[in-house]
């Protein structure tokens, strides 16, 4: 039942993309169209956790390829990620009511956004090999058409361009994946996939293709460079689906591949994951931390986080090849968890990012400031999301990071030199990635939000509608929701570790006072819950004793400042000056800096300047080359088309002679 | 009735840390100061400092905001949560298990988080600095907090304090990765509590301070929470040290009162060690500049890391 549901609706948000379309002289169009889309995601969703009779839904629809047909099924990893993808998608578009009204040119959002939310749920239903490839690329055409929305700017177009290439790149290797694992017998539906046997080289092949396929969408390091081009040049709603909500269908097919159809795991397939999402999540925190345009920022933290799931990913990969059953499922639980924590705080954050946008017409945080006193709802909001994102108790980010170092800590009991090894170092990575982020998000707040504003527009700047406004708070609500009981949360997720690494957490609804203990309570508990209580109890107690017993008097003056008082709001830490000591000590992880002093000599008049050169590594050495290597190709094969009619004859027949051999041999 | 027991044990342990932290800095402002042939404030003074801040009239700056006045609530209540839930005269108190050890490292982050953005509401640069420094030596020394928290639950199989406490005490035993993890809680410590060499706490030489620089704004009931939190902070890292690694004379939560009073004069010698070691270390060493900080803080991370490979190795051999 709840398949056909979600099928309904995904046809009915393709129907929306024409109807878009056709209704186009309409003001009212796009109101209408993001009302219906929260309307049928609020039903995928209500599908996704609505109680299935069987554990497992599925259906054979009679069209797609002849011997084929399309193949659909929800289960419980299915589920999870439907209902993460639909509450991203109504969470949008509630924001887009408001949001949208601003856009210039809505025809060319209209009718791709439903059309990108049925790809996405179709990727996540899909249960063949083709028909997820194919809604795969869907998925991937319809966010880049809305990518180059504002296609005027070359920015946003070579953003778009470079979105297409990686997209295809993943596609291809996506392809070939999945071709290995179907074989040459051809049987593509993932039953057969999931029956058949596999050979140590595919399983290492597939392995390798998938991560490079999902990953690049991803975001995972080092093909991560399309992403923090692709999603800030959307509008805010669409970035902050393709964020919060499209890498998690990356890694929904990640752990398709790779927990389900590869069948059971070798303890070497951890290496991979684990190493790339570690690279990721500091390479992602490090950019972050130096970015001034705030939605590449929080694309670049985008990065980060998507690595802290690979690594937990990786993690349950290594136990479950050793038959470590609890602390595969609690690894596994820290990924799903963190899956469904990212889509939250990142989709609000995207929001903030995009009412901060409309309301001063400003991305970079360095023209921005003060925002705290003319846009005061969205400060508190924003705020919000800062808190949830750098894992800081009591809000829901802590608590994945949380149960991602507790599946750690369980790594002694993994036999594998390799692995146990691999562990701490990645523990480490994990650590700096949580406290670095946490160090990007004091900047971007502080500098964007609290200060003396920096210009005329953050200084007049204005709150968003109410629609805006409501769908952040909403997100809020539940990050804190998450955060104060994550029991709830997690015994949601049980099932599915249950399924597909063979183990579950134990259940921790019967744990006393709503705490949460992953292994026992002995060994580590939590209680998010108690620690809120506390922390109101003991500020609101302080406050009580203060004003009775002490003073409650204030009084405004001018700022101190050591007695001497700047009149420019330019003399602010600016966040280029705030970001300078990490970059400094943990920059050249990640990129080469040169920073240049023109000091003009004494009498000079010149103004002195101080220029910083920031180079990505990972763009100068692996895809500068890359790029010489296909030019230098594809100049050196331009010779073939200039041929003469016998040339091509003979290069055919050359060609077809060769193939033969080939399949000769 | 053992219920109400526990909740007054608790309730004990919370009042403990609130008295005793200004006197720990008082304790050791006195010693620096007779190590330096001064006869030095008496040890109540911190006391009557905040008090007298506390009923005096705040200024605030023209464009404080809500979060400006609200920060130093949250800092304080974030910081006496965490340094209550660590185990100062018992183990295992009523809500010991409400956050583990990575739980009241993580709350001491929110308690940063919000003091460094409350330097950053004024919109001075001084406020801006502070800020920036505390961001850069945070990200380094928490990260080593976490090895250290590796290390020791690696050793003692939980992150549960009470427990870890509990593991210290009935297994003593020399281990060289224990050691380098107490190693790298002292350096933390110093840096986290802004200590010489790091910071100096008694500074106000404007370019030299990071946690002054910051609460250069407050003043009034507002600095007393902030002075109280840091205090606070200082007495938990020496409770945590204590209770890691020098586990002597720590009652059980069920042992009846006479262990805790043993357990509690346990703690006040121990308190009045650390705090004694603590001053002589800062008479005996000078302030480094801001840049070799991180040197710093990266031995005590890298310290860390070679801690919890050791016990990786030692475990499996």
């Amino acid at each position: 039942m709840p398949l056909y549901f979600a099928l309904t609706s995904v046809s009915a948000l393709l129907a929306v993309g024409v109807y878009a379309i056709v209704d186009r002289r309409n003001p009212d169009v796009s109101r209408n169209v993001y009302r219906i889309c929260i309307a049928l995601c609020g039903i995928l969703f209500v599908a996704a956790v609505m109680p299935r009779g069987a554990s497992v839904l599925s259906a054979t629809l009679p069209f797609g390829l002849p011997w084929i047909g399309v193949h659909l099924r929800i289960d419980v990893l299915s589920a999870f990620f439907l209902a993460v993808v639909n509450l991203g998608g109504a969470a949008a578009s509630a924001y887009a009511i408001g949001y949208g009204a601003h856009e210039k040119e809505p025809m060319r959002v209209l009718p791709f956004y439903p059309a990108f939310l049925a790809g996405m749920n179709m990727v996540v239903l899909a249960d063949d090999a083709f028909s997820f490839l194919v809604a795969w690329e869907f998925m991937s055409l319809t966010s880049w058409a809305l990518v180059l929305t504002h296609h005027h700017d070359a920015e946003n177009r070579r953003a778009g361009f470079v979105y297409l290439l990686m997209a295809s790149f993943g596609g291809f290797a996506l392809l070939m994946a999945f071709g290995v694992l179907g074989g040459a017998g051809g049987a593509y539906d993932f039953a057969s996939i999931r029956e058949s046997t596999k050979e140590g080289w595919k399983t290492g092949l597939v392995l390798a293709l998938a991560l490079v396929g999902m990953g690049s969408k991803a975001g995972l390091a080092p093909l991560h460079i399309w992403l923090p081009l692709a999603h800030p040049a959307a509008p805010s709603h669409v970035s902050a689906l393709m964020s919060g909500v499209m890498t998690k269908v990356a890694v929904y097919g990640f752990i398709r591949v790779v927990f389900d159809l590869l069948g059971p795991p070798a303890f070497w397939w951890s290496i991979e994951p684990m190493s790339f999402g570690a690279a990721s999540a500091l390479i992602g925190v490090l950019f972050a931390t130096i970015q001034s345009d705030l939605k590449k920022l929080l694309a670049y933290s985008t990065i980060e986080n998507i690595g802290v799931i690979f690594i937990a990913l990786g993690l349950a990969l290594a136990f479950k090849a050793n038959g470590l059953a609890l602390p595969a499922a609690l690894a596994f639980t820290a990924a799903l968890f963190h899956v469904f924590n990212h889509s939250l705080f990142k989709s609000l954050l995207f929001f903030g990012a995009g009412a901060v946008l409309n309301g001063c017409g400003e991305r970079s945080i360095e023209r921005l400031g003060g925002l705290i006193h003319s846009m005061p709802k969205t400060a508190f909001l924003f705020l919000g999301g800062c808190v949830a994102i750098s894992a800081l108790p009591p809000l829901n980010g802590f608590v994945s990071e949380w149960l991602v170092f507790q599946a750690i800590l369980l790594s002694p009991s993994l036999p594998q030199w390799t692995v146990k090894l691999l562990v701490p170092a990645v523990g480490v990575a994990l650590a700096l990635s949580a406290t670095l982020g946490a160090g990007c998000y004091i900047r971007a707040y502080g500098v964007a939000f609290l200060g003396r504003p920096r210009s005329e527009a953050a200084r007049t700047a204005k709150d968003p509608d109410r629609w805006s406004l409501g769908t952040m708070a909403a997100l809020l609500t539940l990050c804190l929701l998450a955060g104060l009981l994550p029991s709830l949360v997690i015994d949601t997720i049980s099932p599915a570790a249950r399924d597909f690494v063979g183990g579950r957490m134990p259940t921790q609804a019967e744990l006393s006072w709503l705490s949460i203990a992953p292994v026992a309570e002995s060994r580590s508990s939590y209680n998010g819950l108690l620690i809120f209580v506390f922390i109101l109890f003991s500020a609101y107690s302080a406050r009580w004793v203060i004003h009775k017993f002490g003073s409650s008097r204030s009084r405004r003056a001018p700022a101190w400042d050591c007695g001497y008082i700047e009149t420019s709001p330019a003399t602010q830490y600016t966040g280029s000056s705030f970001a300078q000591p990490i970059r400094r000590t943990l920059g050249i992880i990640a990129f080469s800096v040169k920073e240049r002093l023109d000091m003009p000599a004494p009498g000079d008049m010149r103004p002195a300047r101080l220029s910083i050169d920031i180079k990505d590594r990972i763009f100068d050495y692996l895809y500068a080359p890359l790029t010489r290597a296909v030019e230098t190709c594809a100049s050196g094969l331009n010779i073939l088309s200039l041929l003469t009619i016998q040339e091509y004859l003979a290069l055919v027949f050359g060609a077809l002679v060769f193939l033969l051999i080939l399949v000769a041999i | 009735m053992n219920f109400l027991f526990d909740f007054v044990a608790q309730g004990a342990q919370m009042l403990l840390v609130l008295a005793l932290s200004p006197l720990i800095i008082g304790f050791t402002r006195k010693l620096k100061a007779r190590l330096l042939r001064r006869k030095g404030p008496p040890i109540i003074q911190p006391w009557r400092d905040l008090i007298r801040l506390l009923r005096k009239e705040v200024v605030l700056a023209e464009n404080a905001s809500w979060l400006y006045r609200s920060a130093p609530y949250l800092i304080f209540a974030m910081t006496w949560v965490a340094a209550s839930l660590v185990p100062t005269f018992a183990t295992g108190l009523m809500f010991s298990w409400s956050a583990d050890l990575i739980a009241i490292i993580a709350l001491l982050g929110s308690a940063r988080f919000f003091l460094a953005l409350a330097g950053m509401d004024i919109g001075t640069s001084f406020g801006g600095i502070g800020s920036s420094r505390e961001a850069m030596f945070g990200s380094l020394a928490e990260p080593a907090t976490i090895m250290i928290v590796f290390t020791v639950s690696f050793v003692a199989g939980t992150t549960q304090l009470s427990e870890i406490a509990a593991y210290m005490a009935g297994n003593l035993e020399l281990r060289a990765s224990v050691g380098m993890a107490l190693v790298a809680l002292l350096i933390v410590a110093i840096a986290e509590n802004g200590r010489v060499p790091v910071d100096n706490p008694a500074t106000h030489l404007e370019l030299t301070m990071v946690h002054e620089a910051m609460v250069l704004e407050y003043s009034g009931r507002y600095l007393a929470l902030i002075e109280l939190a840091s205090a606070l902070k200082l007495l938990l890292y020496i409770s945590l040290i204590a209770c890691v690694f020098f586990p002597v004379g720590l009652a059980r939560h069920d042992a009846g009162l006479q262990a805790m009073a043993i357990g509690l004069g346990a703690y006040l010698m121990k308190l009045a060690i650390g705090g004694f070691l603590l001053a002589l270390f800062e008479t005996s060493t000078a302030k480094m500049r801001v840049f070799r900080v991180p040197d710093f803080l990266g031995a005590g991370l890298m310290l860390g890391l070679l801690a919890t490979l050791l016990v990786f190795v030692t475990r499996s051999l």
